[in-house]
């Protein structure tokens, strides 16, 4: 995936989150959040991007390649690896768990074929876990990029699958 | 201002969703304006969930039409268009798509303006949440929006502000019940000319949802509180961080900030009383330690969310060093309640030593799942039958937790206990956030714990020691004994690492991350003993490795 991205790419996605966010340090995870929606991930050059739009001596602003690895290696909505076409999240928590969340887990992995934070060669998929997303009346619950689905059985998971190309 | 006669709205929860619910909404718009009633109908979208048994996937999705509060479930997409056309166009009720009145929960009463059906709901918090537009600033006005502000701008000095709300008896609801009155006084009083009020809506607790429900349904009301918190401590700006997931809520927020702004309720020279007052969004991006107020602060300022070191606390050194005010959202939802109804009002819900009303997401083994709004001081079996509408059939309690995964659990024989923060403190347990985790026999402690200690283990940010090393150490005691390796020391371990975070850790990650250790050993030590001596899990829940049964 990453090769696909041309550089002038990621040079456009930096400037306008810039634009859109500023260039103060609390703009920071803004900026980072806009590239890991526009690629699924934060790629290198994006890093090394965002720190020269963010260099400014006379209003002392500068940021380190290394403070921009250390969010986007922080927060967990952001990834420092290529992803699949499709992320699967799986709320992994204990009101999930309690009403059948491991058995929507063993299941994912089984056909995916893949473990925690695995991606298929063909980059089509990849699965995650995540802490509660907020839907706990409606567990267990996963996400597959922005859909949701509740009250998941086993049972329904291929036909999920199926729908995403 | 756009006069409306009726108001849909559709069903968005993720079953809703699933079953077609953005089709059926967007052929309801297109047969509005196909009879041409755009000018007298708006269309929403509701998270029914909150209000309905939707577990019973047999009425969704759902469509409410306001001011009729008749209610129609399941509707296919395919009959948004008959629907239009009988109900709004004709005005004739389509009984043939009517939800089944005995599938529905109490609060159709409610939704039908019968209050008193289920006669312990209370609502403060979520008031307008349901019942309103979230989307129209004028729906908001019109139900006592941005009265008290206008009330506090016009009538009151900050100083009685705080008196008012310090009297009311109001206790923080993210968790810890510190006095909200108390708190704000502590920053109208530190020193500096630049103040800043945060909203904590970092909603991350396992199992806590509450929040999500306000800023979903009534976005206005934590602008309107927020503007009065700068009023009352000497604010000018204003954050709300809201967690990265929330997309819906931040959206909800943007635009009624540009709304507030165009009436004249935020920005410059409010309601002509020459005050200044501005609020951004600004998302995280998804760690549950922001919640901790410290570490929302670095979060706020672009660093990874590590919290401080406390003293200085965020009332005198907060955002960018400033004295700085955060709440959470639900302690700010109570604040324009308050004061327009007084504090003598407030005190009248709710217990004496822990006034008000509190917000509890219901989750787990019962046959209702959901948000409810409770007089503090119900207790848990209350909680249970009357709203959870008793425990899934087969299932009998075991145990509950509450306030999240750093919460306590609760053994089914401390359910009569009411909850207050008075009354918990004294039990030992923790309110926490309100999230109500309902666990039935087929539960086991060791393997609960043990999902909790994950949790823990993977949003520890790694700070400081005790917390990184200690909920490491904990997780892996804990699985080697759910897989049948424990040994009966490995529960002193448990014991004196419980004592060691406690005390040392640096936030409340690292000091509460062992509460479910310590009720599992308190509540539970036979059932872990069971694990270690015979070998055998009581609920058959726990796998046991190859490794486990050779050992025996």
């Amino acid at each position: 995936m990453s090769s696909l991205i041309s550089e002038s790419e990621i040079a456009a996605a930096v400037q306008a989150a810039v634009e859109k966010h500023g260039k103060n340090h609390d703009a920071l995870i803004p900026i980072l959040s806009e590239v890991n929606r526009a690629f699924g991930y934060v790629p290198g050059e994006a890093i090394r991007e965002i720190r020269k739009h963010l260099y400014d001596p006379a209003n002392r602003t500068y940021v380190a390649e290394g403070q921009l690895y250390a969010l986007a290696s922080f927060y967990d909505m952001l990834s420092t690896k290529p992803r699949g076409r499709h992320v699967i999240k799986f709320c992994e928590n204990a009101p999930c768990h309690v009403v059948g969340g491991k058995a929507i887990w063993d299941t994912l992995r089984q056909r995916l074929n893949l473990e925690n934070g695995e991606t298929t060669p063909d980059f089509k998929w990849t699965l995650v876990t995540t802490s509660c997303i907020g839907l706990c009346s409606v567990g267990p619950v996963i996400l597959i990029d922005d859909d949701i689905y509740g009250n998941l059985t086993p049972e329904q998971i291929p036909d999920i699958l199926e729908r995403y190309e | 201002m756009k006069i409306t006669r009726s108001m849909i709205l559709v069903s968005s929860d993720p079953e809703s969703l699933r079953l077609g619910a953005e089709d059926l909404l967007r052929n309801l718009k297109e047969a509005i304006e196909a009879y041409n009633l755009q000018d007298e109908v708006t269309v929403s979208t509701i998270d029914v969930s909150a209000i309905y048994d939707v577990n019973r996937a047999n009425i969704l999705p759902m469509v409410i039409v306001h001011p009729d509060a008749v209610v129609y479930g399941p509707v296919k997409p395919s009959d948004g268009r008959y629907l239009v056309e009988e109900h709004l166009y004709k005005g004739r009720i389509v009984n043939d798509l009517l939800t089944p009145p005995k599938l529905l929960t109490g609060q159709i009463g409610w939704l039908r303006g019968r209050k008193g059906y289920n006669p312990a709901e209370q609502r403060v918090v979520l008031e307008r949440a349901g019942r309103i537009d979230p989307e129209s600033i004028e729906e908001f006005i019109a139900a006592h929006g941005y009265e008290a502000l206008g009330k506090v701008l016009s009538e009151m000095t900050p100083e009685d502000v705080i008196a008012t709300v310090e009297k009311s008896g109001l206790q923080g609801r993210g968790g810890a019940g510190f006095p909200t009155g108390r708190k704000w006084g502590f920053v109208r009083g530190a020193k500096g000319d630049k103040k800043y009020v945060v909203c904590n809506a970092d909603e991350s607790e396992p199992g806590t949802f509450k929040d999500r429900i306000v800023l979903e349904g009534d976005p206005h009301q934590i602008l309107e509180a927020m503007t009065i918190a700068g009023y009352a401590i000497g604010a000018d700006e204003g954050y709300i961080y809201i967690r990265g997931e929330y997309g819906l809520a931040y959206q909800r927020l943007e635009n009624a900030i540009l709304q507030a702004k165009e009436f004249g309720f935020l920005g410059k020279n409010i309601f002509g009383k020459g005050f200044d007052f501005d609020i951004h969004v600004h998302a995280g991006a998804g760690a549950y330690v922001c919640g901790e107020e410290t570490a929302l602060i670095e979060s706020l300022e672009g660093k990874r969310g590590e919290p401080r070191s406390r003293p200085p606390y965020p009332v005198t050194h907060g955002l960018w060093n400033k004295p700085t005010l955060v709440n959470n959202v639900e302690t700010l939802a109570n604040i324009p309640a308050i004061l327009r109804n007084g504090a003598e009002w407030y005190r009248s819900l709710g217990t004496p030593s822990s006034p008000g009303t509190k917000v509890y997401t219901i989750m787990g083994n019962v046959n209702f799942s959901g948000v409810i709004e409770a007089p503090m001081g119900i207790t848990l079996r209350e909680v249970i039958n009357i709203y959870g509408r008793g425990m899934k059939p087969g299932s009998v309690l075991k145990l509950a937790q509450t306030g999240g995964s750093s919460g306590s659990i609760i053994p089914a024989a401390l359910q009569d206990t009411p909850m207050d923060f008075e009354s918990f403190r004294k039990a030992g347990v923790s309110l926490g956030s309100g999230a109500l985790l309902i666990c039935d026999q087929h539960t086991c402690i060791v393997d609960l714990v043990k999902v909790l200690l994950q949790f823990f283990r993977f949003e520890s940010c790694g700070k400081c020691t005790p917390c990184r090393i200690g909920t490491q150490r904990a997780y892996e005691t804990v699985e080697r004994i759910s897989q049948g390796l424990g040994k009966l020391e490995d529960l002193e371990f448990l014991q004196s690492l419980i004592q060691e975070m406690e005390r040392v850790s640096n936030c409340g990650l690292g000091q509460t991350a062992v509460v479910p250790i310590r009720d599992m050993l308190k509540h539970f030590r036979t059932e872990v003993e069971a694990h270690i001596l015979l070998g055998s899990c009581p609920t058959g829940v726990c796998e046991f490795s190859q490794e486990g049964e050779k050992a025996l």
